[in-house]
């Protein structure tokens, strides 16, 4: 049963002109993987191998490398808050800013609120220091989150 | 004595449209319609030369030196990988350029490739920059339309590709050789140098890897001419006949305990008592300074009392910092603790590293384990000596790893210990906790 769909496989190959080689499409198709599906689950991880005359080994070391890919067992919630722990950020109460949205949502960092809704996790920093404390939605900055703002940011990703 | 005028941030400042139009009817791609149609890539590798320009990713290596490694003459691809990893903690000025002014950004590669002769550029952006990875994506589609990207550019026997590749969470990708890795579809482990990228890069071929803000002072360069650049900053240093100098102007980012952290650009030479006081504010909450880091968490610390030296290419080194590393001056207030700053960059480095050398990989984890300790009241008498013995012992310089995370790593450890180590004695006598424990598990 194959996890990846006509679509995301032509995302996948339209990635493979840019580069001599294929190997190099790996971090684009995990990408295109997960945004879709949420993780990367294994039987995706051998058919992108598959796609680009891989072993599924080489795809997993790759994988396994940078935090950003979840296996089936973790996988994202609709959105990902990202705090940022940074030097800046903790100098301006980023540290208690992730312990009020963890405490708030019941979740320690990695895990996913109960609704399905918001995987809460810290990252360092995302080069938003002008505006720290600050997190990351997905892939895009916010800064300026303040503590008095986590309620308002929590209601906010929860309607997404 | 000419007042400075920002260059690099001049759109930015006056909030103009990032887009192709906007950038063109503002004097955009003239310097690009300069090179190609009137003069060689060699004149324009000599102009860049001449200008004294020095990589603004950390290291200040000689932007025009770098390109004259290229092989000359040798068949097949040459690459040209645009660093967009930016991930130094505290730093964020190649965010606001590629967000805020991508052609600008666009530009100086199209000029950097058409010098080096690279047939495809990589722009790697780390994945955090989601908005930056968009904008810039937009410009090329917009360059592309324009003729300014693929074959033939302006009509001539220019050609070239320009691709965004998106990276996923490793500081360590902003290592050159561990960015090259990283886009070849692997694990970011920074290679043994040498080769240089220059001769064996992306994919075996020669590669030239520079930084966004450097490209970006390349489109200037080639529009203003060198000698523009060179009244810019700080001359050479008389007594030191390897001294390039600290030319042109320099972003600097504003971080930590002051009232108006953000970006600001000025020439190279400017002091932190100047940016906190004259562009950051001053010190938050009516408080005093009592640290600074000058150039990125690796550089290390400051004291206040070190606020007035240059932050130029020489400055830092001489109160015992890394360098200049990426000009993100983060200050720091007398109510802080600086054992948990301390902990904090532990922190950090500890995570990133790669894990590829054992003394970087054990080296930050029992740095980490031992300023924790310390942190939380059981700290031993021998433990600073520890932490500078092994501060001093990982790292290229001392030869002992691959590659620069493990000094970046170290200094802050030297440094802090050095310059503060009464506090972290304290700690130590007083069985001190810090009042700041990690709250929840950030860690």
């Amino acid at each position: 049963m194959s996890v990846l769909t006509p679509e995301i496989r032509r995302k996948i190959e339209a990635y493979l002109s840019r580069y001599p080689n294929k190997q190099a499409a790996t971090l684009p198709a995990l990408h295109i993987v997960q945004d879709e599906l949420r993780c990367v689950p294994a039987q995706a991880v051998r058919e992108i191998a598959d796609m680009l005359d891989l072993s599924p080994a080489e795809v997993a070391d790759t994988m396994s490398f940078y935090g950003i890919f979840r296996n089936e067992d973790r996988k994202l919630g609709t959105s990902r808050l990202w705090i940022c722990r940074g030097l800046a950020c903790a100098l301006r109460e980023g540290e208690e800013v992730l312990a009020d949205v963890c405490h708030k949502l019941h979740v320690k960092p990695g895990d996913t609120s109960a609704d399905g809704k918001i995987t809460v996790e810290f990252v360092e920093c995302i080069g938003v220091c002008e505006g720290a404390p600050a997190v990351l939605i997905d892939d895009t900055g916010r800064g300026n989150v303040t503590r008095d703002k986590v309620d308002a940011l929590i209601e906010e990703l929860r309607k997404r | 004595m000419v007042k400075f005028e920002p260059v690099l941030l001049k759109r930015i400042l006056k909030k103009a449209s990032p887009s192709f139009d906007a950038y063109r009817a503002d004097g955009g791609y003239q310097a690009l319609q300069k090179a190609v149609l009137q003069m060689t890539p060699e004149q324009v590798v000599d102009t860049v030369k001449a200008s004294g320009l020095r990589g603004r990713g950390g290291a200040g290596f000689p932007c025009g030196l770098k390109w004259t490694f290229l092989p000359k003459g040798r068949p097949g691809p040459i690459y040209m990988c645009i660093n967009a990893d930016e991930s130094e903690p505290c730093t964020f000025n190649n965010r606001v350029l590629m967000e805020e002014d991508p052609h600008q950004v666009l530009e100086g590669i199209i000029l950097s490739c058409f010098a080096t002769k690279a047939t495809t550029a990589y722009v790697y952006i780390r994945y955090e920059y989601g908005a930056s990875a968009r904008a810039m994506q937009k410009a090329i589609d917009e360059a592309y339309a324009a003729g300014l990207l693929g074959d033939k550019i302006l009509g001539k026997d220019f050609r070239l590709n320009v691709f965004v590749h998106r990276g996923a969470g490793a500081y360590i990708c902003g290592e050159e050789t561990g960015l090259i890795e990283s886009l070849e579809g692997k694990r970011a482990w920074p290679r043994i140098k040498p080769p240089f990228p220059a001769v064996e890069g992306a994919f075996r071929k020669p590669t030239v890897v520079n930084n966004i803000e450097t490209v970006a002072c390349v489109t200037h360069i080639v529009d203003r001419g060198a000698d523009w650049f060179k009244s810019i900053g700080v001359p050479p240093d008389p007594k030191n006949p390897r001294d390039p100098g600290s030319y042109g102007p320099k972003l600097y980012c504003i971080s930590g305990h002051v009232n108006k952290p953000g970006l600001v650009e000025l020439p190279l030479g400017v002091t932190t008592r100047e940016l906190v006081e004259k562009y950051g504010g001053g010190v938050w909450k009516g408080k005093k300074a009592k640290a600074a880091i000058p150039g990125g968490l690796s550089m290390g610390l400051m004291t206040e009392k070190e606020f007035d030296i240059p932050l130029d290419f020489n400055g830092p080194s001489k109160v015992g910092c890394l360098g200049l590393g990426t000009a993100a001056v983060t200050i720091i207030d007398e109510d802080t603790s600086m054992v948990d700053v301390l902990f904090n960059i532990c922190r950090f480095f500890e995570h990133e590293s790669c894990g590829q050398c054992t003394p970087c990989r054990e080296g930050t984890g029992w740095m980490l384990k031992i300023v924790d300790r310390i942190r939380r009241g059981n700290g031993r008498r021998e433990d600073l000596d520890v932490l500078i013995e092994v501060g001093d012992r990982i790292g290229i310089m001392p030869g002992t790893t691959i590659c620069g995370l493990a000094d970046g790593a170290g200094w802050p450890v030297k440094t802090a210990i050095r310059k503060f180590r009464d506090e972290f004695e304290s700690y130590i006598k007083e069985g001190t906790k810090t009042k700041a424990l990690p709250l929840v598990g950030a860690h």
